[in-house]
């Protein structure tokens, strides 16, 4: 059996005295989509970004507990190394807006000063915006500044600049919330595509979305995690009342 | 393909079975990788240390001009003591250093330059933030006056003291021949004519943004009441605005006691406490200007520097008032 | 009743209409004497220029002709070292600023901003002659700079600060959510889209001071001769206006009045510049 890729244990999470994830515990496996959601304010967003540990950028954060990424526990390691191996993609789409779209593929390279040859700048830039679905869109206006694409586009952008890193592991925080509804088809199916490659753990706070894209699913609510289980179970079958709540709409 | 970054979990299972070169190649990368990475954040840290030391430097730097300042004016206070400030003579030949002819200057020309500047610098600012605000495209007309505005208010002051110098100077002299008052030309009265010149496109562009800043809403429910606009104005924008129009007041009368060369090219540079607004005098500003290179003695030096103290301080607590209340105003 | 209040109602439209008359007036009053200022200067300034007028240097008093050309090589030379010496100070506090919008020490660094802003430029000119000229036993461009980069350093990092923090912190994320170094997100991303901002408040900072003469009254202290070492006495523009305007000599005047104009048309030109540089380099969110 291959080591899971995330294993999460007794993991807290506070801003300041406020504790906004209670005793995590979760393990998540290889090339799977797992969706995290819950009411807003449970904290699946905040424990998404202590994967990538982007939480301890807010002052006053502070953690306790493990998360172990592929078997190394990431406050052992350098931030900086674990963003390069844990790839994110934010809400609102935010491509670097001085750098054209060519650039912000490679912006992970390009901003740490990796010397790439031409050759190898331009397979990466076609491999990542082709798992992106946005080459054939782009592939002649490379030249041409991020910020003129269309938001559903623009999302893509992000996708491509992060999975152009090769992340091991690929958050998504609501990537499809700022978005309009064919934009957001679109990138659902994407994540289908990219899951053959990539594991990737998507907050959302539609549940028909998590329903729709994801292999597991994990329901948040009040910085617990309450219930873990596929999908499919969890939504015709959850464990818990407040699951089951959540789901028929008692509250949202 | 160009190799991959880190090596990639699938890849790792297959490097398992590979030779021992491409395995001691991979060690080598994440070695490279690691120590790269160790220096990043060492960088990081000598970064953010020189945010903070700049930082600290500008802090340090108002510390160090102030006790400047205080130790310089040791000496004169040892030799003079409290008297400097109430003292009518100021006399470098017998070492006797009175300030009270500056202090008298310097606010007889601001508070007259601030008096005469007052109801022009209101229109301007009435004209330019109320009836042609920006934004509106209403006229093209007060698109230019706002630029003119703008750039006069970046004249230096060097050259406004030129121009009254052979302009001004003249004209009052000549009116002063007319009023029978000893027509020296240069004195209080020019001197307060030309920072009057000086503190209007300042005060007027302080003043616009200020009625700007007056919320639509009020004067919306006004007019919707039946007001003109005259009424509006006096009722509703001028009220509102009062405070800060009390600290734009403030900061062009700080701005006013700290002018230079433009007093100091028409006040007549006398040290002398002035009879009426028709003598010549000295500010604060202009008589460091004019003495302060010829000041031979330790304790003269140190006078002129005692009086650049009080202008410091005065200056600067005027204008912290004025930021502070204007601050207030606009939230 | 009815017929009173249509009475008032006309009495109040004609006091409106004559206060905007009046308003207009006062006005176009104000900025009549301005505008002839500025229109004396540029008819006085440019009956002095001419060829020789930029490159000769100043002749002894009582002949005519020379020109200015020390004063300018001067002024460019303070003008240059001064913006070098603010440049890293200002930005950087500027930066440290902008990443500590709360903090005890941030605010107090912006409390010491506010005091540079409203320091008369005569004390400042004391200040620098206290540190630099005395130590160094004679008067110095290098002093002059100082003493203009106090001045500079309030309108550099306010003006940057504004335009930094507006950078949104999602940008700011994307970067450091891609494993890029803290410094490198501030210097390859955050500098680079705040460039037009930054760059204009470093232009106008030089307007100001490109003009000041009381802080280079005892620094630089001004040269007859043209002169390139910054530890020596250097002229520049508004000392030449300055020690020429108040002499009786003729051809003096004259070349101070082409002086002020040349000065004129560079804070113009730098003014131009700012305004072509923040519509053309700005980078939209």
């Amino acid at each position: 059996m291959e080591r899971p890729i995330l294993e999460v244990k007794h993991f807290h999470a506070w801003f300041g005295t406020h504790e906004v994830v209670k005793d995590v515990n979760l393990t998540l496996h290889r090339n799977e989509v797992i969706a995290v959601m819950g009411p807003s304010g449970c904290g699946k967003t905040t424990f998404l970004r202590c994967i990538n540990r982007m939480h301890e950028l807010t002052p006053e954060a502070r953690t306790e507990g493990q998360i172990l990424l592929e078997g190394e526990d990431i406050y052992r390691m350098s931030p900086i190394m674990l963003r390069l191996r844990v790839g994110m993609v934010f809400q609102r789409p935010n491509p670097f807006p001085h750098m054209t779209i060519y650039e912000n593929v490679l912006a992970g390279y390009l901003l740490n000063n990796i010397k790439l040859s031409r050759s190898d700048k331009d397979a990466i830039v076609e491999d990542a915006l082709r798992k992106a679905a946005l080459w054939e869109e782009v592939k002649n206006n490379l030249k041409k500044k991020g910020t003129f694409l269309s938001g559903g586009q623009q999302q893509r952008l992000c996708i491509a600049r992060a999975i152009a890193m090769k992340p091991d592991l690929l958050l998504l925080d609501e990537p499809t919330s700022a978005l309009d509804p064919i934009s957001t088809a679109g990138i659902e199916e994407l994540l289908q595509e990219l899951k053959k490659n990539y594991t990737l753990i998507i907050v959302t706070h539609n549940m028909q979305q998590a329903a729709r894209v994801s292999d597991e699913t994990a329901f948040f609510y009040m910085g617990e995690l309450v219930e873990f289980a596929p999908t499919r179970q969890l939504f015709t079958a959850p464990k818990d009342q407040r699951t089951q709540n959540y789901i028929t709409g008692r509250f949202s | 393909m160009p190799e991959p970054l880190l090596t990639h979990t699938s890849d790792k299972q297959l490097s398992s079975a590979s030779s021992s070169a491409e395995a001691s190649r991979s060690d080598s990368r994440s070695r490279r990788l690691a120590s790269r990475i160790s220096h990043a954040e060492r960088k990081d840290q000598l970064f953010r240390q020189a945010l903070l030391i700049a930082g600290l430097i500008v802090l340090c730097l108002v510390i160090a001009i102030f006790l400047t300042l205080i130790v310089g004016s040791i000496p004169s206070f040892r030799a003079t003591g409290i008297h400097f400030f109430w003292g009518k003579v100021w006399d470098p030949v017998t070492e006797v250093f009175g300030a009270l002819p500056f202090l008298a200057g310097t606010l007889l020309t601001s508070f007259l330059a601030l008096f005469i500047s007052l109801p022009f610098s209101l229109s301007i600012a009435i004209f330019l933030g109320e009836y042609f605000p920006p934004g509106k495209g209403k006229n093209y007309i007060a698109g230019v006056i706002r630029e003119a505005v703008e750039l006069i208010a970046g004249i230096p002051s060097v050259i406004y003291g030129f121009w009254g110098l052979f302009v001004l100077v003249p004209l009052v002299r000549q009116l002063e021949m007319k009023w029978n008052v000893l027509p020296y030309g240069v004195g209080i009265l020019t001197a307060s004519l030309i920072l009057a010149l000086m503190i209007i496109p300042y005060a007027a562009s302080l003043g616009r943004e200020i009625i700007n800043m007056v919320p639509a809403e009020l004067k919306e429910a006004a007019y919707s009441l039946g007001a003109t606009r005259w009424e509006v104005i006096r009722h509703v924008v001028l009220p509102y605005a009062r405070t800060g129009i009390f600290a734009g007041i403030l900061l062009s009368l700080g701005r006013a006691l700290g002018e230079t060369m433009a007093v100091t090219m028409v006040i007549g540079n006398t040290s002398v406490l002035p009879k009426n607004i028709f003598s010549p005098g000295n500010t604060l500003a202009s008589v460091i200007a004019n003495e302060f290179t010829e000041a031979a003695s330790k304790v003269y030096l140190s006078a002129l520097i005692e009086l650049g103290l009080v202008l410091f301080l005065v200056t600067t607590i005027i204008h912290l008032i004025g930021k502070r209340i204007i601050k207030q105003f606009s939230t | 009743m009815h017929l009173n209040s249509i009475k008032h109602l006309r009495r109040r439209q004609l006091i409106s209409a004559s206060i905007r008359g009046t308003v207009l007036f006062f006005t176009v009053l104000t900025l009549l004497p301005l505008v002839y200022i500025l229109i004396y200067i540029i008819k006085q300034g440019i009956g002095a220029i001419n060829w020789s007028f930029f490159t000769q240097l100043p002749r002894p008093v009582g002949e005519t002709g020379g020109g200015i050309a020390n004063a300018l090589v001067g002024s460019l030379i303070i003008v240059g070292l001064a913006t070098l010496l603010a440049i890293p100070i200002g930005i950087f506090s500027a930066l440290y600023l902008s990443e500590h919008p709360q903090g005890r020490l941030a605010g107090m660094i912006r409390f010491c901003v506010e005091v540079l802003t409203g320091i008369p430029s005569i004390v400042v000119g004391i200040v620098a002659y206290d540190w630099l000229v005395k130590p160094m036993g004679s008067f110095s461009a290098f002093s002059g700079s100082v003493a203009l980069s106090i001045m500079m350093l309030p309108i550099m990092i306010r003006s940057a600060e504004e335009t930094l923090k507006r950078f949104p912190t999602h940008l700011r994320e994307a970067s450091l959510a891609l494993g890029v170094p803290y410094y490198k997100t501030i210097l390859q991303v955050l500098l680079p889209c705040s460039l037009s901002g930054v760059l204009s408040g470093i232009i106008l900072s030089v307007a100001r001071i490109v003009g000041e003469t009381a802080p280079l009254l005892f620094t630089a202290f001004g040269n007859p001769y043209l002169s390139f070492h910054i530890f020596h006495p250097m002229h520049s523009l508004p000392l030449l206006i300055y020690n020429y305007a108040i002499s009786p000599y003729d051809s003096w005047h004259q070349l101070a009045w082409g002086a002020a104009l040349v000065l004129l048309c560079w804070i113009l030109l730098l003014n131009i510049l700012t305004r072509m540089i923040i519509r053309k380099w700005s980078v939209r969110y």
